[in-house]
């Protein structure tokens, strides 16, 4: 790993560790929790976007789907949460490489009008025949493992953030490696990559089925914390949510999805004290900040602490 | 010279106590109660009038002294009608607002995410949602109450009627929300027991434009008459579409029809319309001895000398709930426990705006279907069926 | 049988109308600036609600209520592009759409402030008694909307071929610096293309709201239907948008006629998806004119 990304990543998991000790607060926890499952369902996003350079605005149906499977495994089946976490990931990469194979022969707005279609037939699916139908169901387990079940706010949060840690670990290094440097050629120029003999198609089928593992395993997450879940949550909402997230945080850094995670998931209850408002004001930040911090938060962080740097340098 | 001073010492110490055993006097500490609404979002139509009443009868009270003379604070916060945000919002009024019950949520869906948090953490909760999964069962809803009549109550008013004109073949229509297929399910289960055959099942989006299909499909299917279930501008569509088709055969809507806006949306479409509708909407069709008349008569002027529009349906489970709270905490003060032990056996031959409840160990919601008077819309009015 | 074949087809028109009318306001929006205005569902609803408003509560006459909201529109329209848009030297695609995303939510919110969340409605521009074709009925309201379609798409038609500012506006898209380069007023075409498509927005919503009401979050579901029908006839492409806003309106009412209404937006989109299969940049559109575009 890259020695910045290495400092991040340690500062990360030093955060991770410190906020439940900081705030015992349960409230805040659990805006963790959301901010944790959100940011595994950017980080797939981003990667797919900033990475392959592909769009998708059909997240919220693995998200979904990871939700949902895991849920009737572990409810109907009787399986262990684990292994019906791990079923629904494997129905979600099947279900991406479906779309994946006719969609990513489409470019930009059709692309994007194509996974938001699957999104939608899946949001269908959901509520036509998933358990419960558009009412939903419930009871649905919390996570245990082994015999540990996590059923504490602190428990879940370490459970969420660790996963997350995992994933970017594992993000960080693939955009490292020789298939991140062939990524980020595909954003580029399709043509020169297939001038050069990669395989872009197949490279770009796998990204997009990683984006759609990550969610799954982020819906999953969600289910067994909320024990109760509904179609509502999984809709064409939350796949432009989740974009939102990735382009707010910059779209060129995978820390920018765990940051744009974080800050839409927080900015609604930092305007609670708008009461009716609030819609209006959460909606002039997020133009406002579309607007003036375009490259995305993190990468203008970045730039700030390398003029600090350049600056501290210079005056000696 | 020292003689001076010690007196006014004396006469200003005994002010300053006087001062503060009076201010003490007034300044009893707040009973806090959590609402959590749906004021944005696709239930906004439920939210926003469960959200007047509240601050309308926090501040009626508070007018009036208070709850045994300690000022009632009721700290709203919005769910935006999704469950993720409900779930997040009852953290806050548990954890930093610290309330001792929390009314709502404003629907079903939201209602069962706090199930568990509710149990949890030992604290009542008041739904103002509709679905029987909410109270049921009730062995695993020790801290959960709801002041909506059921569904399966307005349905059993409807079936109940239409046995009485001879009606057994019945086509429905309904939204795709919770709401939506709350009521089909309700209608489908009770179907057999007074005899109706359901001949044909239709469905609708809540934004969608035109529903002559789905009609069109209940005609074609032999029906003698259509149930529509849905809340929201899916309800007066399906009204004008039904009245344009010249279907012949009439329209039942659900307990979800009754607010004067509909008939006003739906203008000539409407009449003829029948719906099971709780009382709060036909108070001033009822006779004056009827025990739920002046509650029902002093809310709606009051909500609509302050908002300039009826509360409807919805607001009134608001006020039922609320209500129920205030006499709670009147009777055994601050206390969780004893809020929740109240509700559960005190609540007997209540008057609310919703019916006459009765709440007990097997019951958290108290309602059956004599909460509801079958209403048909006549001139541009409601009358109520005998 | 036909009359109930012929009710089904004409549910579909209605609603379809509407549909490839929100599909133009997309594709006027992509011709001039290849951004995707994902307010123009909310151009929609300002139309039906400032009707409403102009011609229920100050009752004002009908043709000056016209005005009036289409004027509104147009200022709304203005003012997104002048303040969102223009400001942004050089922006990412993807930023400027997101932005879009951000500004529907901002006039959700006005639109919710302004007039509740109730669902408003006013008489239908003629009264009378629905029309009867072999038994199946067609309400008058229905006629106007699919004529005033009609007679959009042909005022339009004309606007882009047949008139200067209509062709420098297409040009802006397909390569702005070759428009600049021979004296196009590129950022005016902009701002005319944003106070067009909120234009033919709200005159749909006018029309709709008779049939089936307009209140405050109606936007979200048009905008992405009517993004589909132009996706569909390939963006870009007026009839192409016509096509796809009555093929998606037809598929939806023939679904839930003939096999389940629960599926009536799935098999829509199924279809959607079917034909990006076979033709990749929609019906209209074909591979060559496809690699032409960045976009």
């Amino acid at each position: 790993m890259k020695k910045g990304d290495l400092l991040s990543f340690l500062i990360f998991i030093l955060l991770i560790i410190l906020l439940p000790v900081i705030s015992g607060s349960t409230y805040t926890l659990t805006v963790g929790i959301f901010s944790g499952i959100n940011a595994l369902v950017a980080i797939g996003l981003c990667i797919l976007m900033g990475y392959a350079g592909q769009v998708s605005l059909g997240q919220a149906g693995f998200y979904g789907i990871g939700a949902y499977i895991s849920s009737i495994l572990s409810v109907h089946a009787g399986l262990p949460i684990v292994i019906s976490a791990i079923c629904a990931m494997i129905v979600a990469a099947i279900a991406a490489m479906i779309l994946a194979v006719p969609a990513l022969r489409l470019k930009g707005h059709y692309l994007a009008v194509a996974t938001l279609g699957f999104g939608e037939i899946i949001y269908i699916i959901l509520n036509e025949w998933g358990p419960g139908g558009p009412s939903g169901f419930g009871d649905i387990p919390h996570f245990s493992l082994l015999g540990y079940t996590i059923d504490t706010t602190t428990g879940y949060f370490y459970l969420v953030w660790g996963l997350v840690a995992a994933v970017m670990l594992f993000s960080i290094n693939l955009i490292n490696s020789g298939t991140g440097r062939a990524l980020r050629a595909i954003h580029d120029s399709d043509l020169a990559c297939n001038a050069m003999g990669l395989n872009v198609t197949a490279l770009k089928i796998k990204v997009f089925i990683l984006s759609a593992v990550y969610a799954s395993l982020a819906g999953s997450l969600y289910a067994h914390y909320v024990t109760f879940i509904s179609p509502s949550s999984f809709s064409l909402f939350y796949s432009i949510l989740v974009l939102m997230m990735v382009i707010v945080g910059g779209i060129t850094n995978l820390w920018g999805a765990v940051i744009g995670a974080v800050v839409i998931t927080v900015l609604p209850e930092l305007l609670r004290r708008f009461e009716e408002l609030d819609v209006l004001v959460y909606g002039l930040i997020l133009t406002l900040s579309l607007m003036f911090f375009r490259k995305g938060l993190v990468p203008i962080l970045i730039e700030k602490i390398k003029k600090l740097r350049e600056f501290a340098v210079a005056k000696h | 010279m020292k003689k001076a001073p010690k007196r006014f010492l004396v006469v200003l110490v005994a002010a300053l106590s006087v001062f503060l055993l009076f201010v003490n006097a007034y300044a009893k500490e707040p009973y806090k109660i959590g609402a959590l609404f749906a004021v944005t979002g696709p239930a906004s139509f439920l939210g926003e009038p469960e959200k007047n009443t509240a601050i309308m009868l926090k501040d009626q009270i508070n007018k009036a002294g208070g709850i045994n003379g300690h000022p009632l604070e009721i700290i709203i916060e919005d769910t935006k009608s999704d469950e993720t945000q409900a779930v997040l919002s009852a953290k806050k009024l548990l954890e930093n607002d610290k309330v001792l019950a929390i009314i709502g949520p404003s629907t079903t869906g939201e209602s069962m995410a706090l199930v568990p948090i509710l149990n949890t953490a030992a604290t009542p909760l008041l739904s103002c949602a509709a679905g029987a999964p909410i109270t049921q069962p009730v062995k695993d809803r020790t801290w959960i109450f709801k002041t909506p009549q059921y569904d399966i109550s307005a349905v059993e008013a409807i079936y109940g009627y239409m046995k009485k004109q001879g009606i057994s073949k019945v086509g429905i229509i309904t939204i795709s929300t919770g709401f939506g297929d709350a009521g089909k399910k309700a209608l489908l289960e009770i179907a057999p027991k007074y005899g109706m055959t359901i001949v044909a099942e239709e469905k609708y989006g809540p934004k969608d434009s035109d529903m002559t299909t789905q009609l069109t499909k209940i005609k074609a299917a032999g029906a003698q008459a259509v149930i529509n279930w849905s809340v929201g501008p899916g309800q007066v569509v399906v009204t004008k579409n039904w009245e344009a088709l010249k279907m012949g055969i009439p329209l039942y809507q659900s307990h979800g029809w009754g607010s004067r806006k509909n008939i006003e949306l739906a203008g000539k479409a409407a009449e003829g319309v029948i719906a099971p509708l709780g009382r709060l909407v036909i108070w001033d069709k009822l006779p004056d001895n009827h025990p739920q008349k002046a509650l029902l008569k002093k809310y709606t002027q009051d909500y609509v000398a302050l908002y300039k529009s009826d509360p409807g349906t919805f607001g009134g489970h608001a006020y039922d709930s609320i209500m129920m709270l205030v006499e709670a905490l009147k009777k055994v003060g601050p206390d969780k426990k004893k809020i929740r032990d109240y509700v559960e056996t005190n609540i007997k031959k209540w008057p609310g705006t919703g019916g006459i409840f009765n709440i007990s160990p097997d019951d958290h919601c108290g309602l059956d279907k004599s909460a509801f008077e079958m209403v048909v819309v006549k001139n541009g009015d409601w009358e109520i069926l005998k | 049988m036909l009359t109930v074949f012929l009710q089904f087809l004409f549910s579909g028109l209605t609603v379809g109308a509407v549909y490839a009318l929100v599909g133009i306001g997309f594709n006027i929006t992509y011709n001039a600036t290849s951004i995707i205005n994902l307010a123009q569902g909310e151009f929609v609803v300002i139309g039906g609600l400032m009707m409403w408003f102009f011609s229920e509560s100050l009752q004002l006459p009908f043709f000056v209520s016209v005005a009036f909201t289409i004027f509104s529109a147009g200022i709304v329209g203005l003012l997104m592009e002048r303040l969102t848009i223009k400001p942004l030297k050089n922006p990412d695609l993807l930023l400027m759409i997101m932005i879009t995303v951000a500004v529907s939510i901002v006039l959700r919110g006005i639109l919710m402030f302004s007039f509740g969340k109730d669902p408003y409605v006013y008489p239908a521009f003629t009264e009378g008694e629905p029309l009867s074709i072999y038994g199946a009925i067609i309400q008058q309201q229905t006629l106007w909307v699919i004529g005033i379609t009609g007679f959009c798409i042909i005022l339009l038609f004309f606007f882009f071929k047949k008139t200067m500012v209509g062709k420098a506006m297409l040009a802006c898209a397909v390569n702005p610096t070759a428009a600049k380069l021979v004296g196009i007023n590129v950022s005016r075409m902009v701002m005319l293309s944003f106070v067009l498509s909120a234009v033919v927005g709200a005159i749909g919503g006018m029309a709709i709201t008779p049939i089936s009401l307009m209140e405050y979050d109606k936007g979200p579901m048009l905008a992405v239907k009517g993004f589909c029908a132009a996706i569909m006839g390939g963006l870009g492409t007026n009839r192409g948008a016509v096509l796809g806003g009555f093929i998606i309106g037809i598929l939806e009412s023939m679904t839930a006629g003939y096999i389940h209404s629960g599926l009536k937006d799935a098999v829509a989109l199924i279809i959607l998806l079917l034909i990006l299969f076979f033709k990749p940049a929609g019906i209209f559109v074909s591979k060559a004119m496809h690699q032409l575009r960045k976009y």
